[in-house]
């Protein structure tokens, strides 16, 4: 064995030339990072927080914590993703006449990419399972979700492969393909490199967390409901969080096997979507769309469910519509299957083909109207408080209709045929996912954080926050949406008409507001844990809510209901104060809980070894991954010391601590 | 009648008062199949403003009447149902889907890329007996071929026209997706190797206008670009003269040069075209070492060659010898030489059908992007 | 809608709103929870075939199924998998009637019959690679290999599953825990009997016959 074999077994395709350090941006980034990095580090030790962090947050199966974890972790990638939106957006603004700007296509390529990946499966899909994950046990009233345990690892997983995202700025590099890495570019003869590699792991290793989580909730929701609780007297987020489920359950399956088959071709030389030996890489664009439609629900609907909940809590009126919002949803997850063609309409399919998913896309926005109207009539003849919840809920309004309008045209084949990959396209999903789900996102975060810490958000800077998102986003979309009525496309590096800069430049003023936005939330929140004595909120109720996550203290205890309650009406905790409940003092019992455990942090990170060796080709690192992580979940079958009870006297004396608290409050 | 005035006025309204000061060349296009596709995105904005504009309207009403200040407002906490509205507020989207559906439906039948024109302009139907112009385009890393198959000539990164006649592009990439769009002529389509599309469009006013690729295709994404000319017939035949005279040849070797990835390629003319040059590109058989698609498929067809051709691998391998690699192509471990006792009854065979009801069709199944049934 | 919705408890009575008798239990979730994951699986499943189903006819003008599948040798492999379903249905009986030793007995037959079926398909494919006919020869045999192999690969990681069960029933008996466990095994190892006879009919059969 050579000196050469010998390198190439122990690190594979990884050597020195893998780390960017001719890169002057990657650098700096580095160095930004690791200066951070090493202030949270030695933050955290000189507090002595690790062994409190690790034993009462990593290795926590409490869906509250999990929640909490996935919504830091989808803040944390936006600022990465939105760090490669300011990129772009600074490349397009001065890449004209001649010169090519800043950034050149091998960065500039992985960037567009980067983006869109982190952007959806590392930022909108946390922080929608991070609200799933919290709210939807509470209000349900049940203990925690139906497998703890899993629960943990989900979230784990999704972390490991934002890790290995994250590996890719630093170790070699990320895709050059888009955000779906169609084939034949993303196979082996066009991206040789590991990009690709980095996308599949990184995907494969979060999509299998996301599944999970999608089986967990969905199980929750079925199994764990309050006594009383039918389905149509299920609070509207835990409908869309069902419904949402249910299309994580039947829609990521489709895209590991998709994944899967890409990597095959990739690692094994099989030819699925090659042009070699019979390949059909259309086959591979119908897939992914498969999957990637009703994606796009998952991402909307949970969202909608926290719109509902907002309107119906601040217009101080039940939900106009109940019914009808359910029956909407449930049409939504089934039409979402019907209309994946509408991403390839110029693939050269028969018109009749076209028209049908064509129809089927505009007949989903008949439900979305629906929805919008239902929002409406709440709001009519309600006592409107304009709550931060309110206020991104009111931007969302008047933002998503323009973004469903935009949709419904692109829905139109032959308008697509002159709109399809252009800058429309990217203003009209901007203007869905940035006015529906990051406000919602925003409305559920503003809404439920007094639940989750027990002191409400500071006000002016949330304000301030919403207002530069709102304009911000106007701002960075509109000249999109008109550089795409000038037949401009996406993902261009450089451009040589000159007549376009004024609107990139405008654009990226947008930008830049919406950067105002994100420091002025991180702000709203530095603030109010500064002001959180003076925020602080005893009641566990401060929005007057409708639903049982607001009957229990801020923030919850560790089993959430002391008493399980019963439900008679679909605002089962209005119902309650409405009629005058007491809340139980005596009489407590123990409370069956799940115990905590590292089995999910190990599992994950073995699992991000296994992927990093398969990236890189070090192949005695990806066995021993694999292997362990076969092993250690065999070994945590075995382990049966699961669960324990919480002695009646701890319930005690939570319970009669929040008594004194609610006694002090009056 | 009334109703066609008021869509053109609105129509010219919109486009005109919104973008006036910027070239949206998607709202005011040159070309007949264009200016339709503009019409429908017109026509469709309309109808869906009827009820955006309300929308955003009453949100704005409601939310200002209904504000916690206003006490005067009426408040019904428990008021949650209405059945004469609900109905409104699941018909209204309905009956605007309705009339948008059929408007799809009809105008992609129209629209449908696949479907040779039959009119220059609104009014003026092609008269009979036009001889369209045929181009076959080739989506290259990172430029485009055209080639003229009726005047036996090629060019790169230029193509030309003469207005009001009808233009049928036969469309395929060499190597990876890209998408052919020059938005003031047509709608785009997707440029795919080994398959074909087809565009039938007209231009209708003479002029430079821009055409690129829409669809990334990798690292020259951004250049791979090329000037439209719409021309009057006699500047369109003396453009065709001038490239005649000017020579250059593109056989075999020469595509197999200009395949290379490049990029900013300047603009080249061709006064020959190897024959069936594009039936090769498209079969991606132009090295003669390699088995055309067509070939290979009217093969599958019959049931494959069988286990003696299991080793007749190298002639199939398209992409692999062509990496974008810095490093040499990956190699598949078991290509060894031919099998000797494989029939090889195709080499060097280049376009022509092997077998010929298997080719009745321009392209059987795969090669052909129809999803027919 | 929420009105008829109601159910028999009573709408009034105020005093009702908590289960002050700690009585009310969620039930378990494991068995629905699993049933989901099966679900998904069968997307994955659906995916591959519907691979196949494009691909099937593209043999690269190599070998097609003719000249590939040996139908008796399928045949035998196919009866094994079947058999191991039955003498799992049996060791499902015996742990019904809470008998650990003849439950133990027939998981092993179980396993057994399953390896049988793992190592018939592993000397299918390595005569396949042998003729020259692997995966990468065509895109009929790399959806082929990937189709049969991922099948191949759940009942591997099936007996894996299997002799772990084996080794806590061995040690923790016929405990509620464990006969949740054995009851999930159970749907899985049928799960994958069904998916079998999809890949028999339509990739065997009809690629046989065609």
């Amino acid at each position: 064995m050579t000196h050469h074999d010998l390198m190439r077994f122990l690190f594979g395709r990884l050597s020195l030339d893998a780390i960017p350090y001719q890169e002057p941006i990657l650098v700096w980034t580095f160095v930004g990072v690791a200066i951070v990095g090493a202030a949270v580090f030695g933050y955290i030790t000189y507090k002595r927080a690790w062994i409190y962090l690790y034993k009462e947050w990593f290795c926590s199966i409490d869906h509250k914590k999990i929640g909490v974890m996935y919504l830091v972790l989808g803040l944390v990638m936006l600022l990465r993703g939105f760090s490669d939106a300011i990129l772009m957006r600074i490349q397009q603004a001065i890449a004209f006449g001649g010169s090519t700007g800043y950034l050149e296509p091998h960065h500039y390529d992985q960037i567009f990419t980067a983006h869109g990946v982190i952007m959806i499966f590392f930022v909108a899909m946390p922080l929608i399972t991070g609200l799933m994950n919290y709210v939807v046990p509470l209000q349900i009233g049940a203990r925690d979700v139906a497998f703890p345990f899993l629960n943990n690892f989900s979230f784990w997983m999704t972390t490991a492969g934002a890790m290995l995202v994250m590996a890719s700025l630093f170790i070699g590099e990320f895709a050059r393909t888009g955000w779906l890495a169609y084939p034949p570019l993303s196979g082996i003869a066009y991206s040789p490199d590991v990009g690709v590699d980095y996308y599949i792991w990184s995907l494969q290793i979060a999509g299998i967390g996301t599944l999970l989580s999608g089986v967990n909730i969905l199980a929750t929701i079925i199994k764990m409901r309050a006594p009383g609780m039918t389905l149509m007297r299920m609070p509207i987020f835990t409908w869309t969080a069902l419904c949402t489920n249910v299309l994580i359950v039947a829609a990521f399956p489709v895209l590991t096997a998709v994944l899967v088959l890409l990597s095959l071709d990739r690692y094994a030389g099989m030819d699925f979507f090659s042009n070699d030996f019979g390949g059909n890489a259309m086959m591979y664009v119908n897939l992914i769309w498969i999957w990637g439609h009703p994606e796009v629900y998952i991402l909307i609907l949970p969202v909608f469910g926290v719109f509902s909940e907002v309107v119906s809590t601040f217009s101080g009126k039940r939900l106009f519509g109940y019914a009808s919002m359910v029956y909407a949803t449930i049409v939504i997850t089934i039409l979402s299957y019907l209309v994946w063609l509408h991403h390839f309409f110029t693939m050269g399919s028969g018109a009749s083909v076209n028209s049908f998913f064509g129809i089927t896309t505009m007949i989903i926005s008949i439900p979305t109207g629906a929805k919008m109207f239902n929002w409406l009539f709440t709001m009519y003849h309600g006592r409107i408080r304009f709550e931060l919840p309110m206020l991104w809920t009111m931007g969302f309004m008047i933002t998503f209709v323009v973004g469903g309008m935009t949709g419904v045209l692109l829905a139109v084949p032959p308008a697509d045929f002159v709109l399809h990959n252009s800058l429309f396209l990217v203003a009209h999903f901007h203007n869905v996912i940035i006015g529906g789900v990051v406000f919602g996102a925003f409305a559920g975060i503003t809404y439920w954080f007094p639940k989750a810490t027990g002191f409400q958000l500071d006000p002016f800077w949330g304000k301030l926050s919403f207002w530069f998102w709102f304009s911000g986003f106007w701002f960075a979309f509109t000249p999109l949406y008109v550089l795409g009525l000038m037949g401009v496309t996406r993902r261009m590096g450089h451009f040589d008409d000159p007549s376009l800069q004024i609107w990139f430049r405008i654009a990226a003023f947008g930008a830049l507001l919406i950067f105002l936005g994100i420091i002025s939330f991180i702000v709203q929140l530095v603030v109010s844990i500064r002001n959180r004595e003076a925020l602080r909120d005893l009641t566990g109720d401060p929005w007057n809510g409708r639903t049982l996550e607001w009957s229990t203290s801020s923030p919850p205890p560790e089993y959430n209901f002391a008493f399980t309650p019963h439900v008679f009406d679909q605002d089962a905790w209005w119902d309650m104060k409405t009629r005058g409940s007491e809340r139980p003092t005596t009489g407590f019992k123990p409370i069956h809980m799940p115990k905590s455990t590292s089995a999910g942090l190990v599992l994950a990170v073995l699992s991000a070894i296994c992927g990093f060796g398969l990236i890189w080709h070090i192949w005695w690192m990806a066995i021993v991954g694999f292997v362990s992580v076969i092993a250690t979940a065999i070994f945590h079958t075995f382990n049966t010391d699961r669960d324990f009870h919480i002695p009646a006297e701890e319930v005690v004396r939570v319970e009669d601590q929040r008594s004194r608290l609610l006694a002090h409050q009056v | 009648m009334f109703v066609r005035v008021l869509q053109k006025s609105l129509v010219l309204l919109l486009t005109s008062a919104t973008l006036a000061g910027c070239n949206a060349v998607v709202l005011h296009p040159a070309g007949d199949v264009a200016l339709q596709q503009r019409n429908l995105v017109v026509v469709s904005t309309l109808m869906m403003l009827l009820i955006i504009l309300p929308v955003m309207a009453l949100t704005l009403i409601f939310a200002w009447r209904y504000r916690h200040s206003n006490t005067k407002a009426v408040y019904k906490p428990d008021w949650h149902h209405s059945t004469q509205l609900e109905l409104v507020i699941w018909s209204a989207p309905l009956l605007i889907i309705i009339a948008l559906g059929a408007l799809t439906w009809v105008g992609t039948h129209m629209l449908d890329p696949y479907r040779p024109i039959d009119r220059l302009e609104a009014g003026r139907a092609v008269p009979k007996g036009t001889k369209p112009l045929n181009v076959q385009v080739v989506a290259l890393d990172w430029k485009w071929l055209f080639i003229y198959p009726d005047y036996g000539i090629a060019t790169v990164n230029e193509l030309a026209a003469p207005i009001d006649v009808p233009i049928n592009f036969k469309i395929t990439s060499s190597t990876v997706m890209n998408s052919f769009f020059v938005p003031a002529l047509a709608g785009q389509i997707y440029a795919m190797p080994a398959m074909e599309t087809q565009l039938h469009a007209v231009i209708n006013r003479t002029g430079e206008y821009e055409g690129f690729s829409a669809n990334y295709s990798g690292a020259g994404f951004s250049d791979m670009r090329f000037a439209f000319h719409g021309m009057s017939a006699a500047d369109f035949e003396r453009w065709v003269a001038a490239i005649k005279a000017g020579g250059g040849t593109l056989e075999r070797e020469d595509y197999l040069k200009l395949d290379r990835p490049s990029v900013r390629d300047p603009v080249q003319h061709y006064a020959s075209v190897a024959a069936n040059l594009y039936d090769a590109i498209l079969n991606l058989c132009v090295d003669k070492t390699k088995m055309c698609v067509h070939d290979m498929m009217a093969i599958d067809a019959r049931g494959g060659l069988g286990l003696a051709a299991a080793y007749n691998i190298s002639r199939l391998s398209y992409d692999l010898p062509r990496t974008r690699s810095d490093a040499p192509a990956p190699r598949r471990e078991y290509v060894t030489a031919l099998c000797a006792a494989d029939p090889d009854p195709i080499a060097g065979s280049t376009s022509r059908p092997l077998v010929s009801s298997a080719l009745a069709s321009p392209l059987p199944n795969g090669a052909s992007v129809r999803f027919a049934p | 809608m929420s009105s008829s919705a109601s159910n028999a408890m009573s709408n009034t009575e105020p005093s009702g709103f908590y289960d002050l008798s700690g009585s009310h239990h969620p039930e378990n979730g494991t068995m629905l929870g699993f049933w989901l994951y099966l679900m998904s699986d069968c997307l994955v499943f659906a995916v591959l075939f519907a691979m196949y189903g494009v691909l099937g006819g593209s043999y690269a003008a190599g070998p097609g199924p003719k000249e590939l599948f040996e139908l008796p040798v399928v045949a035998v492999n196919t009866s094994m998998l079947l058999l191991s379903s039955i003498t799992y249905g049996f060791a499902m009986l015996e742990m019904a009637r809470n008998r650990k030793a003849a439950t133990l007995i027939w998981l092993a037959i179980t396993g057994l019959f399953g390896a049988a079926f793992v190592g018939l398909e592993l000397n299918e494919f390595v005569h396949l690679i042998d003729e020259g006919a692997g995966p990468q020869r065509s895109a009929f045999l790399s959806a082929f290999f990937t189709l049969v192999g991922t099948h191949g690969l759940h009942v591997s990681f099936g007996i894996v599953w299997l002799i772990t069960l084996m080794v806590q029933v061995s040690r923790n008996g016929l405990t509620p825990i464990m006969q949740r466990r054995l009851s999930c095994l159970s749907l899985f190892w049928h799960f994958l009997d069904v998916v079998w006879i999809g890949v028999f009919t339509f990739v065997y059969l009809v690629g046989v016959l065609r």
